[in-house]
């Protein structure tokens, strides 16, 4: 399966948005600190009302599914055998390793006892009832699979004599042979734990108003976090060819645009055939605060479907609006359910602090660096095809 | 133009897509949540009389000093209080145990809603069907299966605050202002109950029938302290069956009557408290509640006024491990998904090491 040949985008590293990144990464640098002395209300404006911040809800519940990008073109190009994307496979992959890892970060500077987040792995504490087990489970174990289904790219950039020495040649080879079973667990996964993240949802019974509060949520959370991951790939893709000027990939996307639009129409259709037979319909209409997010959330998860079906999604430009739109809709999607909307009453309420917003923007910029540095030191762009 | 093979393979994926959406759509369709669970068999709890509460915080302080809570201290008050007073406005990491207070307009006349006042008392409920319980990773959170009450062990707990998030009645609290900080909720003081034979010894507590011998079980053990210190009974211990019974007794009576109010433990033999019944609303807080709960509210006042949410008769853990269990049964779904997934990649991956010219990537 490896026809298609990567090469390091090679250039300097250390560049002026490299280091303006770093900046931002150092700053959060000093608020996790503080946040591990001093406690977590130190940094951040979490309450027991609101126990779940942006920390879970930005960089976890949103920042997973924009690492979706490996799952969504795994499950198109290995188990629908759309072979034809494949040049895309690798840059995904990539995403999703950054996005879950830092996503693992984040949980870590948010679990309130985190010297004893080892006890999920132990089997006599387990609570197998618990959708978070299975969730933080899964997402490990994720992030494994993703570092071995990558590991390749670093096997490549060895020179031969030192693989030899160290016996990685036959790893390699091995990791080839059996790089199918690793894509099938890397297809299971996340089919799992984004599901899952919809389903924690619905512990919250009445404090989630039945806009969003549904049992078909697994189904819901799984379909918008495939979307997105087709307009992740999309969207990072464009910004490497605009700020590299690699090959444009336009026309491998317009095929691609059509399936992030059917999995969108599909996402729609079941939302509102859902609202309809609960009997919900007129919420969506009711002008207050909740009707009318679901009603932005609509225009978003419906403007790419139009775009995309349309002539505009061979245009890079068009391509471009319709990713950013899904991965905004899918985000608000997500950012309503876990965090906007939610009702836990006594007069509990909640806005990030400056220090906590902090946090969540320094672990995106260091997704971002570590991307960066890795399309350029390693075989992860795809540099041309070898006719097989 | 004829069926070309890509054609024909889009056509023959959108038909199995097809067919495997129907048996899955007809599976999940349902997602019936499963049963609530049964009350346990030698179910503790509360009952709470806000119309015989008289806001005297008596049970706030005993519960800080019986669980070793540190005094509540607001920024605002911090310069003159010097943590002499407990000033807690609501549960919190420091509280357990807290009382509130309902105000409206001139707060003329205590247990009404229009220019009235009435108290609430506010811990954990202990439900049947715990979501708190439902959603711990790591079972910190447990339902003893005998008694009923709900535990937390810090040791076990990884602070991931689901069951803050969780909670119907907004319970469990994280300690936010601590670098090493814990859940925190009331336990039913099960740390002064663990000398009663009915927890240390089996054979006690199943000849113990629920109800019968109330006063020869807990002669010798203490009981919780905020039901140990309410000077009216209003904060009254006992079997949950008994509870019921008590409070539905109450509120046959005419508002007004005189009742001779049980104090402490409710079958205990200390000196009751006769007082006039209040004007009780026809609702029995916490009987049915998200699955049912061990502790019961009776209120002058309808309970959404005091902070007690309207909730269904089902409780959030049976919707979702309704949904979990469909899904997950077994693992059998799983399972055969990956399977599946293992023999499609297989097959890709062979065909992917000799590409097609037609799928040639534009480059």
């Amino acid at each position: 399966m490896n026809a298609i040949i990567h090469r390091p985008l090679g250039g300097k590293v250390v560049t002026k948005p490299f280091l303006i990144l770093g900046l931002f990464v150092l700053i959060a640098a000093y608020f996790i600190l503080r946040r591990f002395l001093f406690g977590m209300g130190d940094v951040s404006n979490m309450n027991n009302g609101f126990p779940i911040g942006t920390w879970v809800v930005l960089d976890v519940v949103i920042g997973t599914a924009f690492g979706c990008g490996g799952f969504a073109m795994a499950l198109l190009i290995y188990i629908f055998n759309r072979n034809v994307y494949h040049p895309l496979m690798r840059p995904a992959l990539l995403g999703g390793v950054f996005g879950y890892t830092l996503g693992g970060l984040a949980v870590m500077i948010d679990l309130g006892r985190y010297w004893q987040a080892f006890n999920l792995l132990l089997p006599w504490y387990a609570q197998p009832n618990s959708v978070i087990l299975e969730v933080g489970l899964c997402v490990m174990a994720y992030i494994t699979v993703l570092w071995l289904e990558f590991w390749p790219a670093f096997l490549e950039r060895m020179s031969p004599r030192f693989k030899q020495r160290f016996g990685l040649d036959q790893l390699q080879a091995f990791l080839k042979r059996y790089m199918y079973v690793l894509v099938a667990v890397g297809v299971l996964l996340p089919t799992m734990h984004q599901s899952s993240l919809g389903t924690v949802l619905l512990i919250l019974g009445h404090k989630l108003p039945p806009l969003w509060n549904t049992p078909w949520l697994p189904l819901l959370f799984l379909s918008s976090a495939l979307a997105m991951g087709y307009g992740v790939v999309m969207l990072e893709a464009t910004l490497v060819n605009r700020a590299f000027n690699t090959p444009s990939e336009t026309v491998l996307f317009a095929r691609l645009s059509r399936v992030a639009a059917g999995l969108l129409v599909g996402f729609s259709a079941l939302r509102w055939a859902d609202l309809i037979y609960r009997g919900q319909l007129g919420a969506v209409f009711a002008g207050d605060f909740n009707g009318n997010l679901f009603l932005i959330e609509t225009v978003l998860f419906l403007a790419p479907v139009f775009i995309l079906l349309s002539w505009r999604r061979t245009r890079q430009r068009w391509q471009f609006i319709g990713a950013v739109s899904v991965l905004a809709a899918g985000s608000l999607y997500r950012l309503d359910a876990y965090l906007l909307v939610l009702q836990p009453g006594n007069g509990w309420t909640y806005f990030p602090s400056g220090p906590e917003l902090m946090i969540t923007v320094g672990v995106v910029c260091l997704e971002i660096m570590l991307y960066l540095l890795f399309i350029k030191t390693l075989p992860v762009l795809p540099g041309g095809t070898a006719k097989a | 133009m004829s069926l070309n093979r890509r054609q024909f393979l889009q056509g023959a994926a959108r038909a199995v897509a097809t067919v495997a959406a129907a048996p899955v759509a007809e599976a999940a369709a349902p997602f019936a949540p499963r049963e609530n669970k049964p009350l346990p068999p030698k179910a503790i709890g509360m009952l709470y009389d806000s119309t015989q509460c008289i806001g005297c915080k008596a049970c706030v302080s005993a519960c800080k000093e019986a669980n070793h809570m540190p005094v509540e201290q607001p920024q605002a008050y911090a310069g003159w209080n010097e943590g002499t007073w407990d000033t807690a406005e609501d549960l919190s990491g420091k509280t357990l145990n807290v009382i509130r207070v309902y105000q409206h307009g001139t707060m003329a006349e205590k247990d009404r809603e229009v220019n009235g006042y009435a108290f609430i008392k506010r811990h954990c409920l202990h439900c049947i069907d715990p979501s708190c319980v439902s959603v711990c990773p790591v079972s910190a959170m447990r339902k003893n299966p005998i008694t009923g009450i709900v535990t937390h062990n810090p040791d076990a707990c990884i602070g991931c605050r689901y069951c803050v998030l969780g909670c119907p009645f907004n319970v469990p609290h994280y300690q936010f202002d601590e670098a090493l900080g814990q859940i925190s909720k009331c336990q039913l003081c099960s740390h002064l109950l663990a000398d009663n034979p009915l927890f240390a010894d089996d054979q006690v507590a199943a000849a113990a029938q629920a109800g019968t011998a109330a006063t020869a079980l807990w002669k010798n053990s203490r009981i919780p302290a905020c039901c140990e210190v309410c000077p009216t009974g209003a904060s009254l211990f006992g079997w949950v069956t008994d509870l019921q019974a008590e409070a539905e007794r109450r509120m046959a009576l005419k508002p007004g009557e005189v009742y001779e109010f049980p104090r402490g433990l409710l079958g205990g033999d200390r000196m009751i408290n006769a007082a006039p019944v209040g004007h009780y609303q026809p609702h029995l807080y916490g009987e049915k509640e998200s699955g049912g709960t061990q502790v019961r509210y009776l209120t002058g006042i309808p309970h959404e006024k005091l902070g007690l949410p309207k909730l269904p008769d089902h409780s959030s853990a049976a919707v979702t491990e309704g949904v979990q269990h469909t899904l997950y049964k077994g693992m059998i779904a799983p399972l055969a998904l990956l399977g599946g997934l293992v023999a499609l990649a297989r097959r890709s991956a062979k065909q992917g090491d000799a590409p097609r010219n037609e799928e040639e990537p534009p480059t």
